[in-house]
């Protein structure tokens, strides 16, 4: 009897964490923070912090809808750096027809990657890795391996110009969150791509469009990362595909599944996206501003990957 | 298939017999064709000393895709592999001060640790696999960073330390690296083809519940693998360490990724279940040979390596996807 009521409160408390978790966590953070940690609250800090998660968040709104359809993609990262080597290409032309080609090849890239995974039935791992092997290789060979210095100012307004005293490319991540929110829930399109994660089976019996919708999430996602290289190329001032949006994809996955969006598929969740690179960036942040090293703060990371996701597991098994 | 049968009873066993040949020995005939054209094209590629660099340059990437493809069988997937082959590295090269066998074993004792976490949470926990390597893959970075002061320090193997004699040592010409990772393999396919762990290694990939169902030690089998699997990296670091004669700190990045690709270009699925050795060696034979072929082009970009490497992954996962179904479909 005792037992029972232990497994339930048990089962219940671990629920209420999966949901809520990654909120307590940020909120906690914040706390903790503004107790201990010098120049916290100024809105200095605040920006810098929101400046940084920007491009986290906009990749991290697309991989949370790949990964709602049971996918994965690895290839944001090398797509970001496509975009890197892209805009001081074009730039000369001008802002727009260069970031519109910019975007153009995310879309392309991603739509690549949604046709293999739908139509020709590749696993979502191995479809992306291809792009995500060859990408950033490709995007050395368009910027002939050299990092690029940018002056148009109306682009690189982009990364430091404000709206209202918001940082341009913060307006925009939020912008998306809340677009995003809406696709998810509102629409046709999102109820689908729930679906198609949770059965892809009976989605494709229900006679849901399901290779369309596939290919659309996977597009999306391509042209959010290539956003994201823009965006982070503008701040940088530079297109530098060496390094622009390496080891992305780990980031924005980690931000999604400690959000509470599962592996498994077939649930989205946005807010908690958001709030899984606030976290991410915050821990960055705190453990930075407390003058750990590198090489402790990683090794954090890693272990508050793991304990989120410890009990984000639980869910499976319910 | 669309014709008759009566007629084409023939016809399609002969074309089943060659999808089944090309998807079986796809990447081996790609191989021969690569290795038959760059002989062809480039006279120093068969030179006595490319080839020897060709196949040293394999062997380390061997030992770690030989453990990415036990793992890869079982279902999962090791993405620390590259972070746990720096940290054998810088271990092996921190370790050479108090003698070869400390050089040796610290970094295979710490790496096969790192595996045994992998091994443990997700066997245990039922975590995804591709998130609990990912989080080592932090983890080991962050350990190295921490072991060489954030990266500020180089440990250099001592002078004449016989351990330097592991990675530099020749036997006929060739490194000994080239004949430790050759013998891994071959031992590696014969734990995989003869022995009972071989077989829970195929069947918890197969189907688990079934596996488990039989009676089959799941976890155990799990564990072991991605033990193997760090084991093998740390050893991959070492032997580099010893090449190099010293740990670098800033190798390894995106290694997993070569390792998952060349497993995946030797046939074995990475949905688990299938898969074999001999091809995971070929595939490395292939990856080896491109960005061979391609620094022997003067005149190529460093760079086209990887995105030739990327067309080429893209290519065989694409031709073996249209043959599985060929011969699924009739």
């Amino acid at each position: 009897m005792t037992d029972t009521a232990k497994t339930v409160d048990r089962t219940r408390v671990a629920r209420w964490l999966q949901e809520y978790g990654v909120y307590v966590a940020v909120v906690a953070l914040v706390l903790f923070n503004i107790a201990f940690t010098a120049n916290f609250l100024t809105v200095g800090n605040f920006r810098t912090q929101l400046i940084q998660a920007a491009p986290v968040l906009v990749v991290a709104l697309g991989m949370a809808l790949v990964i709602g359809t049971e996918g994965v993609d690895l290839s944001v990262g090398a797509v970001m750096a496509l975009s890197a080597a892209i805009i001081p290409l074009y730039l000369g032309a001008g802002t727009l027809p260069a970031v519109a080609i910019a975007l153009a090849a995310g879309l392309a890239a991603g739509a690549l990657n949604g046709v293999l995974v739908a139509k020709v039935g590749i696993q979502p791992i191995v479809a992306t890795l291809a792009l995500l092997v060859g990408g950033r290789g490709l995007a050395l060979v368009l910027a002939d391996g050299q990092l690029v210095q940018l002056h148009d100012p109306g682009f690189l307004a982009l990364g430091t110009g404000e709206v209202l005293g918001i940082p341009v490319s913060v307006l925009i991540a939020a912008v998306l969150a809340v677009l995003m929110a809406a696709l998810v829930g509102k629409t046709a399109f999102g109820r689908r791509l729930v679906a198609i994660g949770g059965n892809r089976r009976a989605s494709v019996l229900a006679g849901l469009p399901v290779n369309r919708v596939l290919i659309g999430v996977y597009a999306i996602c391509g042209l959010l990362a290539a956003l994201a290289g823009v965006l982070s190329t503008a701040r940088l001032g530079a297109g530098d595909p060496a390094d622009a949006g390496l080891l992305m994809e780990l980031s924005a996955i980690t931000a999604v599944v400690v959000g509470g969006t599962p592996l498994t598929g077939g649930r989205v969740r946005i807010l908690g996206t958001v709030m899984g690179v606030l976290l991410m960036q915050l821990v960055r942040a705190t453990l930075i501003k407390h003058n750990l090293p590198d090489s402790t703060a990683q090794m954090i990371q890693a272990a508050i990957i793991v304990g989120a996701v410890y009990v984000a597991r639980e869910r499976s098994s319910r | 298939m669309t014709a008759a049968p009566t007629l084409a009873g023939q016809d399609s066993t002969r074309r089943e017999l060659m999808t089944g040949v090309l998807q079986k020995q796809g990447a081996a005939i790609a191989l021969v064709l690569m290795v038959a054209v760059a002989w062809l094209l480039f006279p120093r590629f068969g030179s006595l000393d490319n080839l020897r660099d060709i196949a040293l340059q394999s062997s380390f990437l061997a030992i770690i895709a030989l453990g990415m493809t036990f793992v890869i069988i079982t279902g999962g997937i090791d993405l620390s592999v590259g972070s746990v082959y720096a940290l054998g590295g810088v271990l092996a090269a921190y370790g050479s001060q108090w003698g070869f066998l400390v050089a040796l074993l610290l970094p295979l004792a710490v790496c096969g640790l790192i595996g045994l976490i992998n091994g443990l949470l997700v066997a245990k926990t039922g975590m995804a696999p591709f998130i609990v390597t990912l989080a080592t893959l932090l983890f080991a970075r962050g350990l190295l960073l921490a072991i060489t002061s954030e990266g500020a320090t180089t440990y250099k193997i001592p002078e004449g330390e016989a351990f330097v004699e592991l990675g530099r040592g020749t036997l006929f010409g060739f490194g000994y690296p080239v004949f430790i990772a050759a013998a891994l393999c071959l031992i590696g396919g014969l734990l995989l083809r003869r022995t009972r762990f071989g077989q829970s290694v195929f069947a918890t990939g197969g189907s688990e519940q079934s596996a488990k169902l039989m009676g089959l030690p799941v976890a155990r089998t799990k564990v072991t693998v991605y033990v193997m699997s760090g084991v093998l990296s740390g050893l991959a670091g070492a032997l580099t360490a010893a090449y190099l004669q010293s740990g670098v700190t800033v190798i390894g990045v995106g290694l997993e990724l070569d390792a998952i690709s060349v497993v995946v270009i030797g046939g074995t699925l990475l949905t688990g279940g299938m898969g074999t050795i001999l091809g995971t060696v070929i595939g490395v034979g292939i990856r080896t040979v491109i960005q061979n072929v391609i620094n022997q082009i003067g005149t190529l970009d460093s760079n086209y390596q990887s995105v030739v490497s990327g067309a080429f992954l893209l290519v065989v996962v694409v031709l073996q996807r249209s043959l599985a179904r060929t011969t699924t479909r009739r």
